[in-house]
């Protein structure tokens, strides 16, 4: 069984994001980046796996330099090898031009599944999956938290509001991952130390014959809007009474209840 | 020919979203300002009698797929009958709700139609004849303007954001037929939850919890306050990591973003990436025994007290106001 897990390095989820005073971007300096935390369950759904039926897990992000510390990360939980695709072009891309790098380097492999973060926690798009989906012409399940697979058919399920949905997938197919589906490994010492020596090819969008013309474009990044001051509340000094002076603004300040 | 607004109104079990309406309204609005139709979608299996009602919530026209392939949901047949209705009516634009179907729905038509997509959005509007959205980034620790070059300008809208206002009006509605190749997806089984149990996602009203709980048992507590004011019952990552709530009740950059008209925080301190998915709500309260927890930064009402008397007091008195 062959198996793709694509990655992407995100700031950590505790990073405070500033926006850049020009509005092009955030500020990168003192973010601590890390695997985006659903591709995680794609790293572990896909070694697990592979530890059942046997086979290769290949790791493929889109990214630059620094993006190569997390395909190492998941080499070292036991990915055999990495794809890199590092090109400046690109860096912003939008999620059709990042799932068209990754339909390539995917093509490049014979793969029964690929997996996805649901979405990455840095621009929260929630696209590319189901994009590389369409593109590869493989049909696709969302946000999957259950998965057992048996004769090139997945049982997946996933959650919808108030409901949880069951389905059967034919392979090859494309899995986004999210909480629930299982608890990613840590990387381990000795596997730190082997994914050194672990393959990583590192491709430029030219060599997939992919060309950043971007149909969807972050033309200005603003911070929040600012919330004003709120109100303590200390009527009585009681819990009664505070609860009473909030029952009440809720009710005729907010106008909430 | 139309150049029209278009939007995938979504229902289940036969019965619109309240977020189909939300689009409806939305599209109506950005139809104005570009001097076009507002047109709705509807796919699925015998429901030709809901698009009356998108046509009191702004649809000009309502285009209905109904084929017994389009239900249960899945991915493929779905994006077959919207992509063909879209690109045979010459949509500009192509609104979807950013629901757990819309997301699956709207990401996959982004790869079929070739286009760009601002996902979960908060806003949109017209500038110089094109839209413009903006979608929280970083789970609303800072907010992107997109437009889109593509062709339909795609864009999801975050549900209980936007505006649903009924006008009065009713929609013309076309019936159209789309041939539905069988896709290779077959559902087994929808297992409901609860009846009565609110999606987080979807609740006007949240009573969350934290690490201040102390046991899922505490929880009880905030069951019974969302009870009176008709919302769900969220929880912080800590709460669910320590396996006192279902992991679709999380809130935060690592579960779900939420918007709801009140949230109210009890005992939950507020580390960053949980405020990161909840800071778009319109009210929120916080409730903590610790007046330096980082929560009360963003709350607009702050109690500093014992949850467990403040919040069986807050809910006798709410009792007294709705009940």
């Amino acid at each position: 069984m062959n198996i793709v897990a694509c990655v992407k390095q995100v700031p950590d989820t505790e990073a405070q994001i500033k926006v850049k005073a020009d509005g092009t971007g955030i500020e990168e300096g003192g973010i601590k980046w890390v695997m985006n935390p659903y591709d995680e369950y794609g790293v572990e759904e896909a070694l697990k796996l592979k530890e059942k039926l046997g086979g290769e897990v290949t790791v493929v992000s889109v990214g630059p330099a620094r993006a190569m510390e997390t395909i190492r990360t998941a080499l070292a939980m036991g990915a055999d090898k990495g794809i890199h695709i590092d090109d400046a072009a690109l860096n912003n891309a939008d999620a059709f031009t990042v799932a068209s790098a990754l339909c390539a380097a995917v093509k490049s492999l014979s793969c029964d599944v690929v997996f996805c973060g649901q979405r990455a926690i840095d621009d929260d798009s929630g696209q590319v999956g189901a994009i590389l989906a369409e593109l590869l012409g493989v049909p696709q399940v969302t946000m999957a938290t259950k998965m057992e697979l048996a004769d090139n058919v997945a049982k997946v399920t996933k959650s919808i509001e108030g409901a949880q949905v069951v389905m059967e997938v034919q392979l090859p197919c494309v899995i986004t991952t999210t909480k629930g589906l299982n608890e990613p490994r840590y990387a381990s010492l000795p596997g730190i130390m082997k994914a050194k020596k672990k393959p990583v090819d590192v491709k430029t969008g030219a060599d997939f014959g992919v060309s950043a013309e971007l149909k969807a474009q972050v033309v200005k990044v603003l911070p929040p809007p600012a919330r004003p001051p709120g109100k303590v509340l200390k009527a009585d000094d009681t819990p009664e009474g505070k609860a009473a002076e909030l029952a009440k603004a809720l009710r005729e300040e907010a106008k909430v209840i | 020919m139309g150049n029209g607004v278009f939007f995938v109104a979504e229902q289940r079990d036969g019965a619109l979203r309240k977020v189909s309406f939300e689009l409806a309204s939305t599209a109506r609005k950005l139809a104005d300002a570009l001097g076009v139709e507002a047109c709705g979608i509807i796919c699925g299996s015998g429901v030709s009698g809901l698009a009356a009602d998108l046509g009191k919530y702004g649809a000009d026209k309502v285009f209905v797929v109904d084929n017994a392939a389009l239900e249960p949901y899945t991915t493929s047949a779905h994006t077959q009958a919207v992509a063909t209705v879209a690109k045979d009516n010459g949509a500009v634009i192509l609104l979807l709700a950013a629901s757990a179907q819309g997301k699956d729905l709207s990401a996959r038509l982004v790869g079929k139609l070739a286009t760009g997509m601002a996902s979960d959005c908060t806003e949109v509007r017209i500038d110089g004849g094109k839209l413009v959205a903006t979608r929280p980034m970083y789970s609303g620790k800072c907010f992107g303007e997109v437009v889109i070059a593509g062709s339909p300008q795609m864009a999801s809208l975050r549900p209980n954001v936007f505006t649903a206002v009924e006008s009065g009006k009713a929609g013309a509605v076309t019936s159209v037929n789309v041939a539905i190749e069988p896709g290779k997806v077959k559902v087994l089984e929808v297992v409901k939850e609860a009846s009565g149990k609110v999606d987080v996602t979807e609740a006007n009203v949240i009573v969350s919890g934290g690490r201040g709980m102390k046991d899922a048992a505490g929880f009880a507590v905030l069951e019974e306050l969302a009870g009176v004011l008709g919302g769900a019952v969220g929880a912080s990552r800590a709460a669910v990591d320590a396996g006192w709530r279902a992991q679709s009740d999380q809130v935060g950059q690592t579960g779900k973003v939420v918007s709801p008209n009140l949230y109210i925080a009890c005992g939950i301190s507020g580390a960053i990436q949980h405020l990161a998915g909840m800071s778009s709500s319109k009210y929120i309260v916080a409730v903590n025994k610790d007046a330096e927890a980082p929560i009360f930064a963003r709350a607009d009402y702050g109690i500093v007290d014992d949850l467990f008397k403040v919040v069986p007091a807050l809910t006798a008195e709410c009792k007294k106001l709705v009940g």
